[in-house]
């Protein structure tokens, strides 16, 4: 299906990653925002309030952002493609709803321009430091998808496909920006809208009488019925069974909450996007995600200058984590350095993988500016020794 | 002009980031290079100093999106100018509104400077608000980064309809100021 | 096919009355006997066939609390979301489907405690939900502790001495915060509360409506007021009608008086309606009113 015309503003545009996320959800179709305004996110918020009424979408400032959640999964049943938008404080709240996103499999998408924290933090300034909690925020086990785009105009592609993403998977997707991406200003092409691939809604196509709100299809993802139509369904946070009714014992929780895990593990190869530079002769490679991945570019590029061979790998989907790849990776090399603006998030996920095959070195800091590449830079020659 | 690194430097209120996106824009959609803007926030976005970082390649995409070591500095207050000067690069170029900010003389020799009553063109045109405009016309007649018809095409699209006019008149008095400028510097036979 | 023709066609076989609005095959329910809950849902689906609606022209939406079930026992479409939440997470509903009536059915410390927000911001910005609160004075389902809504000197498992913090007034609540349509009954009042539920099914805004009703296991054990049976005595006794109740003579003490009746009926434009008039006269034939969700 291709993208509605309305909502894409077709052209070159000079857009800082806020304002490209906006364009990106008017152009995924996302009809619906719910938010609640706090820096450095909400731009995203502005531009769609001025530019929703135009479009035929609705943008309502909520209460809090337990509210922001809570009516983005409302209208994402009501059948719209939804999305919302905060940082750190905002993101903490959302915790609780995000979980019954996941439970209900509801398609919506959450925007984090992240910021550095904990608690208030540094509203202005940025950092990298909520991506477990994007993996790990909401209690009790389950797999979540997260982007983590490094430009506008990824900003504005990587909003399209985290909608995308969370229609096919159905479950809430996270955008992971950052302070630095989302106030910087960039060409953002946008192109026609026969030239953007949207996937639509999975409404059912079982009659009433037949229909489990539950029952997967082959990709483990079950379809969705709409409001109205003599379906009446039920949804509800607890552990349910296929028809959507509570079932509260081990067995129903092992087969609810398995299928939860499963649809995004098994679809992961689906789901990866990742970029590669120079990965099969590497002795050292650099992983990176967002604004890191574009601080960490002369550093490498002084390592290579010094005749180490560093591979670059970076994360646009950082969540999944692309296990596999990585402990082939860590029989190849002697080992990954790894810059993140926190103090060793996504590096756990690499040091697990690699499982002491390779070094695993983290360049962290504790948020407030991007890392001085010469810092990465060192980091590479120690571990290319 | 393959590789050049931007700061622009004030204090709130006066279009520094306005100035950082008409630039960015003259290069990266009217013309055929590549810019990235970055301004700073935080407290120092409300009111106090503020600055638009813009890196340009005309060549190639912007990868690294800092600025270290600025070719050019555009000093609108004297704290701006503090700040950033030392970073200059050593052939770098320094415009500065001279009634805004006093160069230390002497001081960096290599280093060409170049000052615009800036503010006051903006005062006789009625709207203080155009200084960031002439500086960036002052950019254009000093420097060779960006030309008058994309730069105006930039601006065009920045400001409300009603203040193009205007805009565009401020942009080309700076550059009609930087351009006899430079005449005037050549006349006294000094190098440009 | 309305409840009502649905009855014809049953013929012979005995049914639930109620069995086009329930969920057969999810009873027996969890709700002790002579909990007053059953009373109001019942009293839902006959004003549901009175107002000639059918199940499918409405979604439920609980939160969590004894009353927090209800959306699990109801055939329409319906939502059993998280604690505090049924509100916003309805007003998300409604904004996306207008042409459907939302109802948000739920407990006093679900809808005015942790979701205390969330209510007052519904109710001023009037948006179009029928919000039907039961207020048994206690958190039920989780044993009896203190809600916002438990009288001074009632006990509590987390106010063993008796409560001596003051209470919500729903109702008074509901009506600072500009709710259009605020009503009060007791599981008593069935004709009354079913006269209600239609009116208010029938109409746009915020709909506010609390029903008093027992809790016969925790909160009418632990306090010493005997069976549901006493309560519903209690109700009969001590309930007054009187519909231009005063703020002070609406405020519930202690088996005290219980002043019912329907205290506001009034008509603002709701939320979606204001919006549309307001961006449309703002952008005039730029303004492209909201999609409207579901299957194109
Ligand atoms: S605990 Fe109280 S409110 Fe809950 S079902 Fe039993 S009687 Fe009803």
């Amino acid at each position: 299906m291709h993208a509605d015309p309305k909502g894409v503003l077709t052209g070159t545009h000079y857009l800082d990653g806020d304002h490209a996320a906006a364009e990106g959800a008017c152009a995924a179709g996302c009809r619906f925002l719910a938010g609640y305004p706090i820096t450095p996110s909400t731009e995203v918020a502005e531009r769609c309030a001025l530019r929703f009424p135009m479009i035929g979408g609705t943008f309502i400032q909520m209460e809090d952002e337990l509210a922001s959640i809570a009516a983005i999964l409302g209208a994402s049943w009501g059948g719209l493609k939804t999305f919302t938008v905060t940082s750190g404080p905002g993101f903490s709240l959302m915790m609780e709803n995000i979980g019954l996103g996941i439970m209900m499999e509801c398609p919506c998408v959450i925007i984090n321009v992240q910021r550095g924290g904990p608690s208030t933090g540094l509203p202005t300034l940025p950092a990298q430091a909520d991506m477990m909690q994007a993996r790990w925020g909401s209690h009790g086990d389950y797999e979540i998808i997260a982007l983590s785009p490094n430009s506008p105009q990824e900003c504005f592609d990587l909003t399209i496909e985290a909608v995308n993403l969370s229609e096919q998977y159905r479950l809430p997707v996270m955008l992971m920006m950052d302070e630095c991406i989302g106030h910087m200003t960039e060409k953002v092409v946008i192109p026609l809208a026969e030239e953007i691939d949207i996937v639509p809604r999975r409404w059912t196509r079982e009659k009433p009488d037949t229909y489990l709100p539950y029952k997967p299809c082959d990709d483990l993802v079950p379809e969705i019925a709409p409001l109205g139509y003599g379906y009446r369904f039920h949804t509800t946070g607890l552990t349910h069974d296929q028809r959507g009714y509570p079932v509260l014992n081990a067995e129903t929780q092992e087969e609810c909450v398995g299928r939860l895990m499963d649809k995004v593990n098994k679809n992961a190869e689906n789901i990866y996007h990742l970029e590669k530079h120079n990965l099969d002769d590497a002795d050292v490679i650099l992983i990176s995600y967002g604004i890191s991945s574009r601080v960490a570019i002369p550093a490498v590029g002084k390592a290579r200058e010094d005749g180490i061979k560093v591979g670059e790998l970076r994360l646009i989907t950082v969540w999944p984590f692309p296990e596999n790849l990585i402990r082939e990776l860590a029989g190849n090399i002697k080992a990954f350095v790894m810059p993140e603006i926190n103090y060793g998030q996504v590096v756990l996920e690499v040091e697990r993988c690699v499982g002491g095959k390779c070094k695993t070195r983290l360049v962290g800091h504790a948020g407030g500016w991007v890392h001085d590449p010469e810092s990465i830079y060192q980091a590479i020659k120690e571990v290319a020794q | 002009m393959s590789h050049t690194d931007v700061v622009i430097s004030g204090f709130g209120g006066q279009g520094v980031i306005m100035a950082g996106i008409v630039l960015g824009k003259t290069i990266s959609i009217f013309s055929d290079g590549f810019a990235t803007m970055t301004q700073n926030f935080g407290p120092e976005a409300r009111g106090g100093a503020c600055t638009a970082q813009v890196v340009v390649d005309s060549d190639n995409p912007i990868r690294y999106p800092y600025v270290q070591h600025p070719k050019i500095l555009i000093a609108m207050s004297q704290e701006g100018y503090e700040k950033h000067e030392p970073n200059l690069a050593s052939d770098g170029l320094l415009l500065y509104e001279e009634e805004l900010v006093e160069p230390h003389p002497g001081k960096r020799d290599q280093i060409k400077a170049l000052g615009i009553p800036a503010a006051r063109i903006a005062e006789e045109f009625g709207n203080p608000m155009v200084l960031n405009m002439v500086m960036i016309g002052f950019l254009a007649g000093t420097s060779n980064l960006i030309d008058i018809e994309p730069a105006k095409k930039a601006i065009a699209g920045c400001v409300p309809s009603h203040f193009i006019e205007l805009n565009h008149r401020a942009f080309d008095k700076g550059y009609e100021y930087g351009r006899n400028k430079l005449e005037a510097l050549k006349a006294a036979g000094s190098e440009v | 096919m309305t409840v009502a023709e649905n009855k014809k066609t049953i013929g012979n076989i005995p049914e639930h009355p109620k069995s086009l609005l329930l969920r057969m095959d999810r009873m027996p329910h969890i709700w002790c006997s002579r909990c007053g809950i059953g009373i109001v849902v019942g009293c839902l689906a006959a004003a549901l066939e009175k107002a000639g609606l059918s199940p499918d022209d409405i979604t439920i939406t609980s939160g969590i609390g004894c009353t927090g079930r209800v959306a699990g026992y109801v055939k329409v479409d319906s939502f059993h979301t998280t604690h505090g939440r049924a509100i916003p997470f309805a007003v998300g509903l409604a904004l996306s489907r207008p042409d459907l009536k939302h109802v948000v059915f739920s407990g006093d410390g679900d809808l005015v405690s942790i979701g205390g927000n969330h209510f007052i911001h519904a109710a001023r910005r009037n948006q179009n939900l029928l919000v039907i609160c039961v207020n048994n004075f206690t958190y039920a389902m989780t044993g009896g502790q203190l809600a916002p809504t438990t009288p001074v000197t009632a006990r509590a498992t987390t106010a063993p001495y008796g409560s001596f913090e003051n209470p919500f007034c729903l109702p008074n609540l509901a009506i600072s915060a500009g709710a259009d349509y605020v009503a009060r009954w007791t599981s008593l009042h069935i004709r009354r509360m079913t006269d209600t539920f239609e009116e208010a099914l029938n109409r746009e805004g915020f709909r506010f409506i609390e029903i008093i009703a027992p809790c016969s296991t925790i909160y009418a054990r632990r306090n010493k007021l005997g069976t549901g049976l006493d309560l519903m005595k209690y109700y009969y006794e001590n309930s007054e009608i009187k519909h231009d109740a005063t703020a002070e003579e609406l405020e519930i003490g202690f088996q005290t008086k219980i002043v019912v009746g329907k205290f506001v009926d009034k008509e603002r434009p709701s939320y979606a309606r204001a919006m549309n008039r307001h961006l449309g006269k703002i952008l005039g034939k730029k303004y492209i009113p909201p999609e409207v969700g579901g299957p194109q």
